[in-house]
């Protein structure tokens, strides 16, 4: 796909492209809320706007419970909706994460992935967003920001076909702030990608009906159960979408992506910004002559379980980099890892490896020394603090 | 054609030219409740082209369970504190969708508005987002089994102030009308005239305009089952409940300027108030003679001269 002039690569953010891709997917609602790290994303946007340039009603109401509350019904009306937060925000909303999914409302958000309080601290860690996979979200986890403008735009495609609100969540300060060269898609091509949304249900006045009544046990459990298979759908609709971006520019991503794990006997599992760093730990690994490999896991919600298992087979050690912490569980991914291998003929060993949570810095040769001790030990079933 | 015939006749075409009425028949209100009444009034005069977000409260019982809906026009449940920052996403989204012109009204109870809803109602006001909110005020968690709210007036006995409360009412028309919004109003269904004057008005503006309405709850204040209006309007009557409108945070009218009777005879009806000493009820009464000559005052100050 040949790129047009304004498509040559230009250096943005991650936040700014976070903006660029949501002014490219046309949204008509914006509720948003400033927090560190994400006050970029909402800056850009009402400059856009200011210009004449972003077409949306931007509210800026006094909390990121009422940018979420706003969210909901403005979805349900029947228009396309984007926000973003992080962190404490990402918290605070919790209510309304599980009211948006029960809503069937596709919502997209960006979440600059921040570490929770308390104390208080302003470093990436993904615990604030992994804390959410239990709300009914597709979650994805961006590595660059390239990938961040290119994820919001994919996202509203996928999370409309499902009829479910989708999270892109970037890590604080490495994908936030770093600036990249980033190329902007032309508008008639996003366009082309992302038809306007006009859902068959809305709320009308032209033909009244409501959502939130109280149901039964009986329709409770039904609509949970509508939840779970448009959850089911997504991992192939992500793919899709996927595909058919990378028609359309050239670019694809993955729902997983394996990076030189032919042949690899250990594959490194990292998402977000960690795993730019994993690859040049890879490299370096492959030149000393451990053959190992990166899987990078894009999708955690829905989690892809059946390409992991592909991805995975026959790998005998896989290290499961996580930054974020569950008290009591260690790291998420590692256990989600743990679940969605088990009872797998020939089932890799796994090592859980607690990394850069809180923000700590993970340099290419700790990630070597990490892989060096887990081949040299057994792997136990709990995380591991390393660093 | 027999005089009875001819009247049946005229009845059916009367019937058939009448819109059908926006609150049906067969909704779930307690028997003898003033809210559907309010209600019925309120839509009758907003007509079909309005939404209506109403939040956990006994108005969302009233709407009915799924599948089925006692209003005939679209309605969005919220979570309980979240009303108002739902209306102003809902609004946003019809403005951008070129219908400016639908009302987005809230239907929220007292605790969805004094106490877990007023941060955001707060925020509403402050950014002047062009909805209609009313308040059916029953002083109280009603719906929960009739605890006390920020709304809940001296005295009263709840579920969770056996002994009586010990604070007063919040006022919360003059908390709203700090924020300068284009109208906020007390309103009752026991002057229904005046309450219907009152939704054309705010109808007829843009930005924030709030109405509260009182609705005495049977079961929670201890009332009999036919005496939901007259205790409305004893409310009205003593000045325990004023009806009064401020326009843009400044004019002050007030819409019945004269008291007719004491607190006492408002006392009276209630159980909620039974335990009241004498001592208690001067207390009441002072407390109420007091706001209604700060109210009296500000109708005075905003008078043209």
């Amino acid at each position: 796909m040949s790129t047009t002039p304004d498509e040559a690569p230009v250096l943005l953010t991650g936040n700014h492209a976070v903006a660029w891709g949501a002014r490219l997917a046309r949204p008509k609602v914006v509720p948003v809320y400033p927090i560190t790290p994400q006050t970029p994303v909402l800056e850009l946007l009402t400059d856009f706007q200011a210009a004449g340039e972003f077409d949306a009603e931007i509210l800026t109401p006094e909390s990121e419970h009422s940018v979420m509350s706003a969210c909901i019904p403005a979805s349900l009306a029947g228009v396309r909706v984007f926000t973003a937060t992080a962190s404490q925000g990402l918290l605070l909303m919790h209510e309304l994460l599980h009211y948006a999914s029960g809503a069937r409302a596709p919502i997209v958000m960006a979440n600059v992935n921040r570490t929770v309080a308390s104390p208080w601290a302003f470093w990436p860690d993904q615990t604030d967003s992994l804390a959410q996979r239990d709300t009914g979200w597709i979650q994805y986890y961006v590595e660059t920001a390239q990938e961040a403008l290119d994820t919001v735009i994919q996202a509203f495609r996928v999370a409309e076909q499902a009829l479910l609100p989708a999270l892109v969540n970037l890590d604080a300060f490495y994908v936030s702030h770093a600036l990249e060269p980033v190329s902007l898609p032309a508008q008639d091509r996003v366009d082309a990608y992302l038809p306007p949304f006009a859902p068959a249900q809305r709320l009308d006045t032209a033909a009244p009906s409501g959502w939130g009544n109280v149901v039964s046990p009986d329709m409770y459990n039904r609509h949970r159960q509508d939840i779970e298979a448009a959850m089911g759908r997504v991992a192939a609709l992500a793919a899709e979408a996927d595909r058919e971006w990378a028609e359309a520019t050239g670019r694809s991503w993955g729902v997983v992506e394996r990076y030189r794990c032919d042949g690899a006997t250990c594959v490194v599992v990292a998402m977000g910004s960690l795993c730019g760093t994993v690859r040049e730990a890879v490299d370096a690994l492959r030149d000393a002559g451990v053959a190992v490999g990166l899987l990078k896991l894009r999708l955690f919600r829905p989690l892809p379980a059946a390409a992991l298992r592909a991805a995975l087979a026959d790998v005998p050690d896989v290290i499961v980099l996580d930054r974020d912490h569950s008290p009591g569980c260690g790291g998420v991914l590692h256990q989600e890892l743990r679940a969605a291998l088990y009872g797998m003929p020939g089932a890799p060993r796994i090592h859980g490896c607690l990394a850069g949570v809180g923000g700590l810095n993970v340099a290419p040769e700790h990630i070597e020394a990490f892989v060096r001790r887990a081949l040299a030990g057994t792997p136990q079933p709990h995380s591991e603090w390393v660093r | 054609m027999n005089a009875t015939i001819e009247l049946k006749h005229q009845a059916a075409v009367a019937q058939a030219a009448a819109p059908a009425p926006l609150l049906c028949s067969g909704h779930a209100a307690c028997p003898g409740c003033a809210e559907p009444l309010s209600l019925r009034h309120i839509l009758d005069v907003l007509g079909p082209d309005t939404m209506a977000v109403i939040p956990p409260s006994c108005m969302a019982i009233i709407a009915g369970p799924q599948p089925y809906s006692s209003l005939r026009i679209p309605v969005y449940q919220p979570t309980l504190e979240a009303s108002a920052a739902a209306a102003s996403g809902l609004r946003r989204a019809l403005d951008a969708s070129g219908r400016q012109d639908t009302q987005v009204i809230v239907l929220a109870g007292d605790g969805g508005t004094y106490d877990i809803g007023l941060q955001c109602l707060s925020s509403a006001a402050e950014r002047n987002e062009n909805i209609l909110y009313f308040c059916l005020d029953n002083e109280g968690y009603m719906n929960t089994g009739a605890q006390k709210s920020s709304s809940t007036p001296h005295f009263a006995v709840t579920g969770s102030t056996p002994a009586g409360k010990t604070t007063r009412k919040k006022n919360l028309l003059e908390i709203m009308a700090a924020h300068g919004i284009p109208y906020a109003a007390s309103a009752s269904v026991g002057h229904l005239a005046d309450l219907r004057q009152k939704v054309e008005k705010a109808k007829a503006m843009r930005g924030l305009r709030l109405i509260t309405l009182l609705i005495p709850c049977l079961d929670g204040w201890g009332l009999a089952d036919d005496s939901a209006l007259r205790t409305a309007r004893h409310a009205v009557e003593c000045g325990a409940y004023p009806l009064y409108e401020i326009e843009d945070g400044q004019r002050y009218t007030l819409n019945v300027t004269q008291r007719t009777r004491p607190v006492s005879d408002y006392l009276a009806l209630q159980r909620r108030y039974r335990h009241m000493t004498a001592e208690a009820t001067q207390r009441l009464q002072a407390e109420v003679d007091e706001g209604w000559a700060r109210l009296r005052q500000r109708v005075a100050a905003s008078a043209p001269a």
